[in-house]
């Protein structure tokens, strides 16, 4: 069989894909811990009052900017380290982008003009914006990243640059949203993986909120987010089980790392988990233990701490889902128009010298992280949100 | 070029333009606004005196609400790159990511994180942890347009200093990141967008705080938010246009077809010109052909004779080459025709196939050949040696393109001198400002308040005017000399990307209004009732 694409020779270049892939699995993981501020925003309606409303969005207000950021930091991971798969996934799966796109698009402004008077389309737009990212955004965002298991249309060619959208005879072609309506091709899994993340999400967004504002000045509140959350996490449960049924038993796509060709092989993800020594499994397993005693925590107990387990089991579950798409011999970007055409770490990164570079770069990440930690407790150090602080004109509330 | 859909190309860049513009819409009162902001805050933390506090949190409110908007319009940027320009992400992408995500890494989120503190943590944090985040903010949102600005200067000027077309992806590779960062053109760049940011910011807190005294209200903060502006204002607006001169140069000596443009210089001039005033003719390129000199080039002009040659060349009778001479080569000095570069870019293009269908049938040899072919060295000007594959983008034209290869000359020309005159009527209003704050005259001055309020508008229209002129200026190309516009964007149907164009043009018309009337809201309310 032929394979169009250089594939690495170099031991050095194959070590720095890989370290690459890994950093985008972590940012990934990060930024499903970060949708908390989306899903936070689907509870909105848990509101009565005013100021229960005004308390939600100034604990979510002062953290969209550093979601958004990580997904912006997101993308740009991508387009230097591989180039490749934003120009074809971008290019290619377009109006799934650009409803994600729209949705942080509203969000970004939502916060600093929802409580503005004169902000001329009226509070309830920039509420209904909100809602709209912290829904379809995620679940969109969810679907895209099921068709790194489930493939898409596309073939490209690297001499010619061509890439062609759409070209499996049996497909739809809808630039990106038969990922969620293509039922031959897995839309049920993507949708499902959707759902999943939407509702991680918004697990997430209460965990914050019953952290954030105080539970004696909003003991309703607290008590209606938590009573919600209890009924998502049903839809939590429904939705991982699709999830998992799928990765175990699914076909996956693979590849040979020395010739780049492409096949398909029966539980290709399960394979994947139980690689590397069970490692990626037993990380998963952490991830989702911690995920759940954060629930059960502050969800279904009465503490408030919750967010902290569930947090960082959602990071590590996160950086599991992306390091089974694209190790061990996985294209993570897999193409069921033409298999030969499917993205791989190998084949779709950017050159050596740009991967050490940035490299050399990613040695500020810890100390980003160092001081996002340290604002993150500057801020938080006086307690929780209080009806005094919203009230005070020089706090500026939103 | 692969059966682009022309109408589709168009509008695809129309979309990008627009997005481009709102976001600078708002970038330089970021980038201007949080250096004020942290200005006046040093001064009440150094005082402690309340009216500083005052004053820094009136200005914060009206940063604030400009600065969301601003993070809202870079995102759509970010994704446009692929979704409109995906064959662009793709041929310059190892190049092009790179500052991109530096940008990510070093700048937005200090200024993300800093953000918050800035805006919620007045109450939260010690006094000193909120100066000190203030002056993060303002520092990351600089660095960003450092890093932004290198990824623009790689594309107003692509240096074989810093990459290689690798024929094996059929894109361009980073061969040296720290070239990258220090190209001049970049540095320049950057240079005259924060000055020209700060100028920005000296209008507006001027233009405001004549309002106010036009009004007689809020006095004493505006004659001190007045003084400040009008001296940080005044050495803003001398560094703008002395950067603008070397940015005029830079680009001079990297994009000739630009600087022509920008001038409206048809035939090449030892000596050349400038035409300060004027309104340039539309010539076809069969005219062009035959002209002899720049007798036929103006209506009206009034020109400044060896000014064009002094600030492009640094010489009293340097030659500028003109478009003829760019089109149709000029022997004397050099240049080659776009036939000359169409048959060596072509010669390149049909190496990479040969290459590619070499690869295919395993031909080691032809490969290796073809491969000598396309980095061959064509050319040696003033010892930098071209290779073919840096001409490979000429080949994507047809001998008719010839009338493309130089950017419109009308919009280009327009938009560069109405800046420039902009320019020295933001030095003049912050020289009258300063002298009357020197003399203690300004409270009582109302026709220097007049100006300066009129003029708020005026360095958002001057940004906008050199955006078009830099980037309009580089047409046919998305990176000069390298890949063409129409070879950049993404195979895709006009009518999706015409749906996304009026859904974002619906989202900037609606929130650019939300936004005037809260600024308007806020200015009016005035410093007290702002918080
Ligand atoms: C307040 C705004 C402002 C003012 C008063 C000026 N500029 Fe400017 N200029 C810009 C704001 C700007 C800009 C928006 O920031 C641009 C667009 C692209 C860029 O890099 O900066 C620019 C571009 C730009 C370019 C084109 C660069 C390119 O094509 O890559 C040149 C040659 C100059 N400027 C030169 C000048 C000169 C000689 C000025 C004399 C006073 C001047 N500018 C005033
Ligand atoms: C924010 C300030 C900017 C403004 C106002 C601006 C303005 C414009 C305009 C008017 C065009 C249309 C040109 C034409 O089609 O004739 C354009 C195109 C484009 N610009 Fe910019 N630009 C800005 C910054 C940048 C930067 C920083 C980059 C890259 C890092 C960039 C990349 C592009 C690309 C890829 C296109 C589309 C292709 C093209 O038409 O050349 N722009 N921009
Ligand atoms: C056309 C290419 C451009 C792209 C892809 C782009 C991308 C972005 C993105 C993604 C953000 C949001 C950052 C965040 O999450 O914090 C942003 C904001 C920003 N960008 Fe751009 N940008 C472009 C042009 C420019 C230019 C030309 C400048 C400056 C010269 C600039 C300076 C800034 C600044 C200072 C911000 C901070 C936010 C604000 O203005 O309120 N950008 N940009």
């Amino acid at each position: 069989m032929e394979t169009w694409a250089g594939i690495t020779t170099n031991e050095t270049m194959f070590l720095w894909q890989e370290y690459w892939w890994l950093i985008v699995a972590v940012l990934g993981g990060l930024f499903v811990l970060m949708t908390f501020v989306q899903g936070g925003q689907s509870l909105f309606h848990t509101a009565k009052t005013d100021i229960e409303e005004k308390a939600m969005i100034n604990s979510l207000g002062r953290k969209w900017e550093l979601t958004f950021t990580t997904l912006v930091m997101f993308g740009g991971a991508l387009y230097a380290a591989f180039p490749l798969f934003y120009a074809v996934s971008f290019g290619g799966a377009y109006w799934v982008w650009m409803l994600i796109l729209f949705g942080f698009v509203l969000q970004a402004v939502s916060y600093e003009y929802i409580n503005n008077p004169n902000n001329f389309i009226g509070k309830g737009a920039y509420k209904a914006f909100l809602y709209f990212n912290g829904v379809t955004s995620v679940i969109l965002v969810g679907a895209a990243v099921g068709t790194f298991f489930t493939g898409s249309n596309f073939s490209f060619d690297p001499a010619t640059k061509i890439l062609a959208w759409g070209t499996a005879t049996d497909g739809m072609d809808l630039r990106g949203l038969e990922a969620a309506l293509d039922f031959g091709h897995g839309a049920w899994f993507n949708l499902a993986f959707g759902v999943l993340l939407f509702a991680i999400a918004r697990l997430l967004g209460a965990l914050w909120l019953v952290n954030d504002i105080d539970n004696n000045e909003f003991p309703e509140l607290v008590a209606r987010i938590r009573a919600t959350a209890k009924k998502c996490f049903v839809v939590f449960l429904a939705a991982l089980v699709v999830v998992l049924y799928g990765l175990v038993m699914m076909k996956g796509y693979s590849y040979d790392i020395h010739t780049g060709v492409v096949s398909m092989v029966e539980h290709k993800y399960l394979a994947n988990l139980m690689a590397y020594g069970f490692i990626p499994l037993i990380v998963f397993l952490i991830g989702a233990v911690l995920f759940l005693l954060g629930i059960f925590q502050s969800i279904f107990g009465t503490s408030t701490g919750g967010i902290k387990l569930s947090g960082l089991g959602a990071v590590l579950i996160g950086i599991v889902v992306f390091a089974i798409a694209g190790f061990n011999g996985t294209p993570y970007y897999p193409s069921y128009a033409d298999l030969q055409s499917s993205l791989t770490i190998q084949n779709s990164s950017g050159s050596l010298n740009t991967l050490e570079v940035m490299g050399g770069v990613s040695v500020a990440v810890p100390f980003v992280l160092g001081y996002i930690a340290y604002v993150w407790y500057q801020m938080k150090k006086d307690g929780p949100i209080t009806k005094e602080e919203l009230a005070d004109p020089d706090s500026h509330a939103y | 070029m692969h059966g682009v859909d022309l109408t589709m190309l168009e509008w695809a860049r129309a979309q990008f333009a627009m997005t481009a513009i709102f976001h600078f819409f708002f970038v330089p009162f970021t980038l201007g606004m949080s250096f004020m902001v942290a200005f006046f805050e040093t001064i009440y933390v150094k005082t402690g005196k309340q009216e500083w506090k005052n004053i820094t949190q009136f200005w914060q409110v009206l940063f604030g609400i400009n600065f969301a908007i601003g993070l809202s319009t870079g995102i759509i940027h970010e994704f446009e790159f692929g979704t409109n320009w995906s064959t662009y992400s793709w041929v310059v992408g190892d190049l092009f990511g790179a500052p991109l995500a530096v940008e990510g890494v070093v700048a937005f989120f200090m200024e993300a994180t800093f953000a918050a503190i800035a805006f919620f943590g007045w109450k939260r944090v010690s006094k000193g942890v909120h100066l000190m985040s203030s002056w993060l903010l303002a520092a990351g949102s600089n660095l960003s347009a450092l890093w932004i600005l290198i990824a623009n200067g790689f594309m107003q000027h692509p240096s074989s200093a810093f990459y290689t077309f690798n024929i094996d992806n059929a894109r361009l590779e980073m061969t040296n990141f720290l070239s990258l960062i220090l190209q001049p053109v970049a540095q320049v760049k950057f240079l005259h967008v924060v000055t020209a940011s700060y100028t920005m910011a000296g209008v507006f807190i001027l233009g405001v705080s004549s309002l106010y005294l036009l009004r007689g209200k809020h006095v004493e903060f505006a004659k001190k938010s007045a003084t400040v502006a009008a001296a940080a204002g005044l050495v803003a607006s001398i560094a703008v246009a002395v950067i603008g001169d070397d940015h005029a140069y830079e680009v001079a000596n990297t994009q000739p077809t630009k600087i022509a443009s920008m001038e409206g210089l048809y035939v090449g001039e030892k000596g050349a010109p400038i035409v300060a005033v004027g309104i340039p003719k539309s010539h076809t390129i069969e005219e062009i052909k035959n002209m002899k000199d720049n007798e036929d080039s103006f209506t009206m002009p009034i020109a400044i004779p060896h000014l064009l040659s002094i600030l492009g060349k640094r010489s009293f009778d340097g030659f500028v080459p003109g478009i003829k001479d760019l089109v149709y080569g000029n022997e004397k000095y050099g240049i080659w025709s776009f036939e000359k570069l169409r048959a060596e870019g072509a010669r390149a293009i049909k190496d990479m196939n040969d290459y590619h269908i070499a690869k295919k049938a395993g031909d080691k040899a032809a490969m290796d050949a073809a491969e000598k072919d396309f980095h061959a060295i064509v050319a040696n000007v003033d010892g930098v040696k071209i290779e073919r594959a840096e001409l490979m983008g000429y080949g994507y034209f047809s001998a008719e393109d010839a009338k493309h290869i130089f950017p419109p000359v009308a919009p280009v020309f327009y938009s560069f001198h109405l800046m420039v005159g902009l320019g020295f009527w933001f030095i003049l209003l912050f020289v009258l400002a300063y002298a009357s704050v020197l003399k203690g005259t300004f409270v009582n001055n109302t026709f220097v308040q007049k100006a300066a309020l009129y003029s708020i508008p005026l360095p958002w229209i001057a940004t906008s005017l050199g955006w078009m002129s830099a980037e309009i200026g580089r047409q046919p190309w998305t990176v000069f000399g390298i890949l063409p516009t129409a070879h950049s964007v993404t195979p895709i149907n006009l009518t999706n990307v015409q749906a996304t164009f009026f859904m974002f043009m619906a989202a900037f018309v609606i929130l650019g209004i939300a936004e005037l009337k809260m600024l308007f809201t806020v200015v009016k309310s005035g410093p007290k009732g702002a918080h």
